[in-house]
């Protein structure tokens, strides 16, 4: 986990200065342990940076040493004399995995933070940290709830007697690697304007059978047109041949198909494709021609068939 | 469950993937025919196959399938690992069969959502 961690900070390329506390509350040498005692209980906080009059840092007093200055009764005596000199810090500009990779090494669970010129301009903590990467996978979420809201508006928002959304893709012969990218498309901008997961999920299937079907049989590719409306999607597979012989039986009868041997080895083939488009869709339409070409036409609706309160 | 789990249990090799493997697990389905994966597979459901070529990548993308155990150590080849990374998608290996990897995950109650 904690390699994942890393991991994610490093790719959104985090800087100290991003997540650090910038107020930070500071002590000079002069003062007495019960003060500092009063402003680590006020500001809840258990490390303080302790800098001198010209506000150069000088060392860190922390909670421990409090405690310690308690048990050896020494609780009258000041942060000079308490304090810890031997100082960690990082820079405002370092990245945030350097300085995480820092608390790891050093044990230490707070680290003052200066910029170029040396001065101390923040601290920071595992939980800044924390705080931050939470920030920012927030506001990533934020950013994908707007893409959708705005897409699943469009058919509100633009104005016309009937609106509709076209997408094409082409689809090239035997390219079994780049096999199912247009299905993931299609399945990206159906979820994108708002439409309900199982109808995505049912559209998604069809969608990368037909596509599938493409890639295997049809001589030079096809096209895969989705016409989305705001209350349904409308899928038009097409190809310029060989078309197929017996469309009843390749529609009908399960396990039949005319896969070549290699493809079938791949996983492919198995007789089910048009039976599994035809159990997503909601209307299918298929017409071939041996020597023309095939064209399947399928709709989805795509919201839940039956408004709530509505019979089953 | 999630997937780390299952990795560790049965000493999986983790392909590609790395950084999903807190995914939780929701079933599992097993089949190397894709039409009967597209048809039966669920989301969050681990799927065995001995499978192992490009689109065996596009339908678990499909389909947000948790993970793909590639069974019998079948070849992995190079650009299967770049996609799945690509797709952030857990992609494990084993040396055992098919049958072998789902007595051992119905052990460890993962279950088949039929």
């Amino acid at each position: 986990m904690p390699d994942q961690e890393i991991t994610r900070v490093q790719k959104l390329d985090f800087r100290v200065g991003q997540v650090m506390s910038r107020n930070v509350i500071t002590v000079t040498p002069g003062a007495p342990l019960t003060e500092l005692k009063e402003i680590m209980r006020v500001n809840r906080i258990s490390g303080v940076p302790v800098v001198n009059e010209d506000g150069d840092l000088v060392g860190l007093i922390s909670i421990e040493d409090l405690f310690r200055a308690y048990e050896d009764g020494a609780f009258h005596e000041f942060v000079g004399g308490r304090m810890s000199t031997s100082l960690i810090t990082v820079q405002e500009a370092d990245s945030v995995d350097a300085a995480m990779q820092k608390f790891q090494q050093t044990g230490v669970g707070r680290l003052p933070v200066l910029n170029a010129w040396g001065d101390l301009v923040g601290m920071l903590t595992k939980g800044d940290i924390t705080r931050g990467l939470l920030r920012e996978i927030q506001m990533d979420t934020q950013d994908e709830e707007i893409c959708r809201y705005r897409a699943s508006h469009i058919f509100r928002d633009v104005e016309s007697d009937d609106t509709s959304l076209i997408l094409r893709y082409k689809i090239p012969p035997l390219d079994f690697t780049h096999g199912g990218e247009a299905s993931s498309k299609v399945k990206h901008a159906l979820t994108r304007l708002g439409a309900d997961m199982q109808i995505v999920r049912r559209a998604a299937i069809a969608s990368y059978e037909a596509e599938m079907n493409l890639i295997i049989h049809a001589d030079h590719g096809g096209l895969i047109t989705a016409k989305v409306d705001a209350s349904q999607v409308t899928l038009t597979i097409e190809d310029d041949g060989p078309g197929i012989a017996d469309v009843k039986r390749a529609l009908e009868e399960p396990g039949y198909t005319t896969t070549p041997p290699e493809i079938r080895a791949m996983g492919f083939g198995g007789g089910m494709g048009l039976k599994n488009i035809r159990k997503c869709a909601d209307t299918m339409k298929l017409e071939s021609e041996v020597g023309r070409g095939t064209k399947l036409e399928i709709s989805l609706r795509l919201h839940s068939r039956e408004a709530p309160g509505q019979k089953r | 469950m999630t997937v780390n789990e299952i990795v560790r249990a049965l000493n999986l090799q983790v392909i590609a993937g790395a950084g999903t493997l807190n995914r939780e697990i929701t079933g599992g389905y097993s089949a190397d025919l894709l039409s009967c994966v597209m048809a039966r597979a669920k989301a969050g459901n681990v799927w065995v196959t001995l499978q192992a070529h490009p689109n065996v990548l596009a339908v678990a993308v499909l389909l947000e399938l948790a993970a793909v155990i590639v069974s019998e150590g079948a070849p992995i080849p190079d650009e299967v690992k770049a996609k799945a990374d690509a797709e952030n998608l857990a992609l494990l290996a084993t040396p055992h069969t098919t049958f072998w990897v789902v007595s051992e995950l119905a052990r460890l109650g993962v279950q088949a959502q039929e």
